[in-house]
């Protein structure tokens, strides 16, 4: 994926952060959004943009061994299609221990509910966002998993 | 003659609407379960408005992922965002329909896929004819389709659908063209594409179309871009049957219900003032969450009576800037082919054609686009486009996730702020 911007932050020269809709989200503004928050927190980003299917998703993280990978879903189908990201990543061989976060409208009634958010951990990501929540996201980018793993 | 209970053509029950002097409203409307997809059409049709109703896909049959579609009927279907016409059999669609769909209540398929031959087969084949999209409209803005994968299969899916034109009801196709992204394309740019669009359908045998315009964040502008649109309809599409439809906001929406409200009462005046025929609504829950029936409904009749109390306009400037530059960008594209869909590819491969903030590796991304101090929608920069340069900003500078949710924000701003005073 392109460049949006002319982007002036220091960025790391490391590894890249994945960031990827879903298999089945058309929205971009999220991830345009989220590709400009993550490069201000010094982030190198592959933008895989949107309607990612599993296997290219589970091939972009193979292959690029990124410190981090933040999944971005607003279309209500997030719970499914997130829990279907994760199960095919963790599965896969070569792809290691590395942090994994969804955010945004997982849910057809918006908000997601605690157990729901539940399972998507326990299914093997790191953090749950809720839609809007740009607060703890960035605070989680500053903390301990993040610093760790870049 | 029809019986008194044959479907109404789209295009024919929006223009005697029109002759009546009633705005055609339409909710985005689609459920999993069949029976509440009936009773959302149903209710739709009730509502003390001219309605046409809309049966709304859901992603997974958009992107033509139809086992996925069966494992969530075998669900249940109620985790679906839409109806999924694909995988559900064709008596069960038609169950949904009888008794609903009818002379006075014609109703379209919207979907958003880059390849939509079996949805317009899946249509078809239980007697609807009135569909959405385009080659540019539903590949650039929304996924991963190479955009020459898109023309050759919107070429393909828009000859299926008119290989029924010229029998009732006669088949019609509207361009989302008008809509690229939602925000921040400069409305010279939607005209242009939402008219290609169309001429693209027209060449391709549909008889009947409908060309799309958001709402964006002047109603100055607005209704200089629906005028713009209706003068290039006319000097495009001779002999083809054609109206204007107006989307409200497609942006980041107003999150009180009253901010919604008024967005939405907007939409209703520009359509009325600018002569768009058709409006496409958006409910209070629109910042939220996907909409119950009733607050569809609500949506409906609110726009409906906003709509009424607006006078006709009459004039406008015919050579608006907005009409200049649309003029300017479909003259540009059609000189690299005679082939519209052809055309489309040569303009976006030179940068011809070029949407701000467009993600698709297909689009050239040298614009830019800015929100002025009186709210008009503009390019910072006109890239390749066959445009003049515009003077740039003393200090454009760099784009910032704070600063782009608030452009992206300035709508939802200005409606809710008006109610918290």
């Amino acid at each position: 994926m392109r460049s949006i911007t002319q982007s002036t932050f220091p960025v790391d020269s490391g590894s890249v952060t994945v960031l990827s809709g879903t298999s089945s989200d058309s929205h971009t503004w999220n991830l345009v959004f989220l590709q400009l928050l993550l490069e201000e927190a010094g982030h190198r980003v592959v933008n895989l943009g949107p309607c990612v299917p599993d296997r290219l998703f589970v091939e972009e993280c193979r292959t690029r061994t990124p410190r981090l990978v933040v999944v971005s879903s607003v279309n209500g189908h997030g719970y499914g299609d997130g829990l279907r990201m994760i199960r095919a990543l963790r599965d896969a061989p070569g792809t290691g221990r590395v942090p994994v976060v969804i955010g945004g409208k997982l849910g057809v009634g918006g908000t997601l509910e605690d157990e729901r958010a539940e399972d998507l951990l326990a299914a093997g990501y790191d953090a749950v966002f809720a839609d809007g929540d740009t607060d703890a996201f960035t605070v989680y980018l500053s903390g301990p998993v993040v610093r760790a793993a870049s | 003659m029809n019986s008194p209970s044959a479907p109404v053509s789209f295009g024919a029950f929006v223009s005697a609407s029109r002759d009546r002097g009633r705005l055609v409203v339409q909710p985005r409307m689609g459920f999993g379960d069949p029976e509440r997809m009936r009773t959302g059409l149903a209710a739709t049709r009730a509502a003390r408005a001219a309605t046409v109703g809309t049966i709304t896909l859901d992603s997974y049959t958009r992107v033509g992922d139809h086992a996925a579609a069966r494992r969530a009927i075998a669900a249940g279907g109620a985790a679906l965002n839409g109806y999924p016409i694909v995988a559900r059999p064709a008596r069960e669609t038609l169950d949904v329909l009888a008794g609903v769909r009818g002379h006075r209540f014609p109703v379209q398929v919207r979907h958003g896929s880059a390849g939509p031959q079996d949805i317009f087969r899946a249509l078809l084949e239980v007697g609807l004819t009135a569909t959405e999209g385009g080659p540019v409209s539903y590949c650039l803005p929304y996924g991963r389709t190479p955009l020459s994968v898109s023309v050759a299969n919107w070429r393909e899916s828009t000859e299926i659908l008119a290989a029924h034109s010229g029998t009732e009801p006669e088949p019609h196709l509207e361009t989302f063209g008008g809509c690229m992204l939602g925000q921040l394309c400069p409305p010279g740019m939607l005209v242009a594409i939402s008219l290609l669009e169309g001429l693209f359908f027209v060449r391709h045998g549909v008889r009947s179309v409908s060309l799309s315009y958001a709402q964006q964040t002047s109603p100055e502008q607005d209704r200089e871009a629906v005028r713009a649109l209706r003068r290039l309809a006319g000097e495009f599409l001779a002999g083809a049957d054609w109206h204007v439809v107006l989307y409200t906001y497609m942006g980041l929406y107003p999150r009180t219900p009253e901010g919604a409200r008024s967005v939405l009462r907007q939409a209703a005046r520009t359509c009325v003032s600018a002569g768009a025929e058709r409006l496409i609504v958006k409910t209070e829950a629109e910042a939220h969450r996907i909409p119950t029936i009733g607050e569809n409904v609500r949506a409906l009749e609110t726009a409906a009576r906003a709509a009424e109390a607006e006078p006709p306009g009459t004039g406008g400037d015919p050579d608006s800037e907005t009409y200049a530059e649309a003029r300017a960008l479909v003259e540009g594209v059609l000189e690299h082919s005679d082939d519209v869909g052809d055309a489309l590819l040569r303009a976006f491969a030179h940068g011809h054609l070029d949407i701000p903030f467009c993600l698709h590796p297909d689009n050239a991304g040298r614009v830019r686009s800015y929100i002025d101090d009186a709210g008009y929608l503009r390019w910072a920069d006109t890239g390749a486009l066959p445009l003049p340069p515009v003077a740039r900003r003393a200090d454009p500078g760099a784009v910032t996730s704070a600063n782009l949710l608030s452009t992206l924000s300035y709508m939802e701003r200005r409606h809710d702020s008006r109610v918290r005073g």
